[in-house]
């Protein structure tokens, strides 16, 4: 029983870890990096490891890809606030530091600050 | 050096690293086996001790100058983001607009906060006996003081955190780990032994100077991760960089002062 769970988290930590290397869009990335993170604490519960599971939950699975998402949005709002328009007057093409997948939806400095 | 140059030289270290890994892998106990030698050692120690959580007796008792090493290196991450992330001249700061919360999510919010917080206090407070302990238990008081930035918005978590509290916080909790330490010299033992009564097993009261050392750690992971977090939501947010000034005379040769 705890060899098929043990496989199966270390499937899992294979994949997401995978999927956090292949995605190329920042914001996308931070959010598989928080499943790679949960993953990680399942794996480390399944071989007696709680301590460890609980850094890698708070951590990994939580502040690291805040940190991460709220350095894209300071870059993004930095690269929207040209001489021209300032930062409310939407999105900007030129801000665009993903390659293809663009912005998505909500990402627009006009958002009033959330994220 | 050259691409190539890289690559090779790249390759051999590689395979003098793999050749030690597998030779080192080998000699190691088996995988999930029933015996493991430092294992068995720790958990020894920590019952000596009278620590239940055999992982926090290596992290504040046998191994707690190791642990003064790690929140220092914390201590000084927290530092240089807040050095590196600091409002520089010209950068203006603009309060962001409060913005409606759905009453799903500010429900949620107000009934979750009370549960993390206390959930993460205590993790913090059973370190020597449970899993978890300062580290963990910080990070969790940390992030559950932001579910009210998820509630509410930006300005009431400004407004229910006074950052400069947690800065002092910050240091405080790595002070107290050093004063500890050279407490435990002044009574006559090495820097950070147990010295203090071990207690009866699996109380609260138990394991001596972990406790200390353990609430030490809580308070500095929680506040510097508390400043961490507010430096990153402060540029994400408020601090916008400065306008790009035309025409102020800085492209003219010469332009005399006065």
């Amino acid at each position: 029983m705890t060899d098929v769970l043990l496989a199966l988290a270390l499937l899992l930590v294979a994949v997401t870890a995978t999927a956090a290397v292949l995605n190329r869009e920042p914001v996308r990335q931070a959010l598989v990096l928080s499943f790679l993170g949960l993953a990680l604490a399942l794996l480390f519960t399944f071989v007696q490891a709680p301590d460890v599971s609980l850094s890698q939950l708070a951590v990994g699975s939580a502040v690291t890809p805040l940190m991460i998402v709220l350095t894209v949005r300071k870059v993004r709002r930095d690269a929207g606030t040209g001489p021209g328009p300032g930062p409310d007057s939407g999105p900007d093409p030129s801000a665009n530091t993903g390659p293809a997948h663009g912005r998505s939806g909500g990402d627009g400095p006009g958002e009033g600050g959330r994220r | 050096m050259t691409r190539r140059g890289r690559l090779v030289l790249f390759l051999a270290a590689a395979a003098v690293v793999a050749a030690l890994l597998a030779a080192a892998f080998v000699a190691l106990p088996h995988f999930g086996g029933a015996h493991h030698p430092y294992g068995e050692r720790a958990v020894r120690a920590a019952f000596a001790h009278r620590t239940a959580n055999a992982i926090a007796s290596v992290n504040f008792d046998q191994r707690a100058f190791d642990t003064l090493g790690e929140e220092s290196i914390l201590f000084a991450a927290v530092l240089g983001a807040l050095v590196l992330l600091r409002q520089t001249a010209g950068e203006r700061r603009r309060p962001p607009r409060p913005t409606r919360v759905s009453p799903a999510i500010r429900r949620l919010g107000v009934l979750l906060l009370p549960v993390t917080l206390l959930v993460g206090l205590y993790v913090v407070a059973h370190g020597q006996i449970t899993p978890g302990g300062g580290f963990q238990g910080g990070v969790v008081v940390a992030t559950a003081l932001h579910l009210l930035y998820v509630a509410a918005d930006y300005g009431a978590l400004e407004r229910l955190r006074p950052l400069s509290l947690y800065e002092i916080g910050d240091a405080a909790g790595e002070a107290a780990y050093a004063v500890t330490g050279i407490a435990t010299v002044l009574a006559g033992s090495a820097f950070l032994a147990n010295v203090l009564p071990w207690g009866t097993f699996g109380t609260l009261s138990s394991a001596g100077t972990v406790v200390v050392l353990n609430a030490a750690v809580g308070m500095e992971v929680a506040c510097g991760v508390v400043v961490l977090l507010a430096t990153f939501l402060d540029q994400a947010l408020e601090i916008e960089k400065p306008e790009p000034r035309q025409g102020d005379g800085s492209a003219r040769p010469g332009g005399g002062g006065g």
